[in-house]
């Protein structure tokens, strides 16, 4: 298949030009709820980086033994036996973050941008351009991630990551940490990405 | 060839391969985490015992004067009919041996998933001191709304000669639980596990008045 993208490819592209969340809007899900800190967004995007990763190379390794008819229920079997690991590993280590995620870990089995990557890629592709594609992807999800978990961090309490950033005197904007915060920052950020590539592009809007 | 291939067992045998290994994995998993995650939720149910049964604000209190309530575990077995259930019935001491309170332990079928959690009581049961939700996968934004302060403080010094009813819209009445809105399931299988808790330890907590308090602290 000489049209299939090379490793560095699949790796440039899941940053900006497909990033899973500014380009594709998938695993909204997530991006929705965990984005009101950037605690729970970078352990969010670090979960999802971990699944990807590993269900990518697996399928891949599996590619040739794949039956199109039962390949959907072997991505979700090795999807799902990742994130239980995940879990675990976060109730174990990290037992007030994984309260915290609560079921949006367990929920990372219906992301569709995990299940995506193995169609689309992982389940054609070799495991080293698999491996590649999902380190593109992960970080894109996660620059997605932390730049919404930012503005909504910043604006709704006034700091980063705990810390007091803005002056004492910023009447924090409790909506942004709420839910109807997220689609405002999300919408906004997802308009300025889609300017910004736009206008490189020399498109117009 | 293709007749093999044919055969049910020929088209799934990557499936049912897959599913048994990392069956296998999971298992490891669980029994490597297992303990640590059990050690963690021990070491938070110890930690809100004083908050379940003195409040937030007292139990701020005794840490900052440096105390802590003795807390000695019991398992309390009651017999329902063929069934018996098993609670944990922890006894809260202060530090001079007044009984403080007791917090049992229970669990039962939320909404999504199992819903675990801690029942206060004062030291002769006959008042519930507060309620917190040790687990639960209620759905987010309804059901997980359990977890808030505001709607667990609905429980809060409430006497334990009436069960905890659930109602839309409380009007304020004896043991009203305002039930929370697109999530009456899972509001009235806390109460439901609060109510059985009450019923099935009130009569029991006096045997256990004269354990000592050598558990953990």
């Amino acid at each position: 298949m000489a049209d299939q993208p090379t490793a560095t490819e699949r790796f440039l592209q899941g940053i900006l030009p497909e990033n899973p969340v500014y380009r594709q809007l998938l695993g909204l899900c997530p991006t929705l709820a965990v984005t009101n800190g950037m605690q729970p967004a970078i352990t969010m995007a670090c979960s999802v980086a971990f699944v990807l990763i590993c269900a990518n190379v697996v399928i891949s390794l599996l590619r040739n033994l794949l039956k199109p008819h039962l390949r959907i229920v072997i991505f979700t079997l090795t999807i799902a036996t990742f994130v239980t690991i995940a879990d675990r590993v976060l109730a174990a280590y990290l037992y007030q973050m994984s309260k915290t995620l609560g079921p949006y870990i367990p929920l990372i089995i219906v992301n569709c941008l995990i299940i995506c990557r193995c169609e689309v890629c992982a389940s054609k592709q070799s495991p080293f351009i698999a491996a590649s594609d999902a380190l593109g992807q992960s970080l894109g999800f996660g620059l997605a991630l932390v730049s919404i978990a930012a503005v909504r961090e910043l604006l709704g309490t006034g700091g980063l990551f705990g810390y007091q950033l803005l002056p004492a005197a910023w009447p924090d904007w409790v909506i942004m940490v709420l839910p109807p915060g997220a689609f405002i920052t999300l919408g906004l950020l997802l308009g300025l990405v889609n300017w910004y590539s736009a206008r490189k592009s020399g498109g117009s809007i | 060839m293709n007749a093999i291939q044919r055969t049910n067992l020929g088209q799934a045998w990557l499936v049912l391969l897959l599913a048994l290994l990392f069956g296998m994995s999971l298992a490891g998993v669980q029994a490597a985490l297992g303990p640590k995650i059990e050690e963690n939720k021990l070491k938070e149910t110890l930690e809100k015992v004083p908050v379940v049964i003195l409040g937030q604000q007292a139990a701020d209190e005794l840490n900052a004067k440096g105390e802590t309530l003795v807390i000695t575990p019991n398992t309390v077995a009651v017999e329902k009919g063929p069934v018996t259930k098993y609670y944990t019935l922890y006894k809260a001491d202060f530090k001079d041996g007044t009984l403080a309170g007791w917090v049992v332990k229970t669990k039962g079928q939320g909404y999504a998933d199992k819903i675990e959690l801690l029942v206060g009581m004062d030291a002769d049961a006959a008042k519930v001191t507060g309620l917190f939700i040790l687990d639960q996968k209620e759905t987010p934004g309804l059901g997980n709304k359990i977890v808030e302060d505001a709607w667990r403080a609905q429980y809060s010094n409430k006497e334990t000669t009436t069960p905890f009813k659930v109602v839309k819209l409380a009007t304020g009445g004896v043991n009203e639980i305002d039930a929370i809105s697109g999530a009456t399931i899972s509001s009235k299988a806390v109460t439901k596990f609060v109510n059985q808790a009450v019923s099935d330890l009130k009569p029991r907590v006096a045997q256990f008045k004269d354990s000592d308090g050598k558990g953990v602290q």
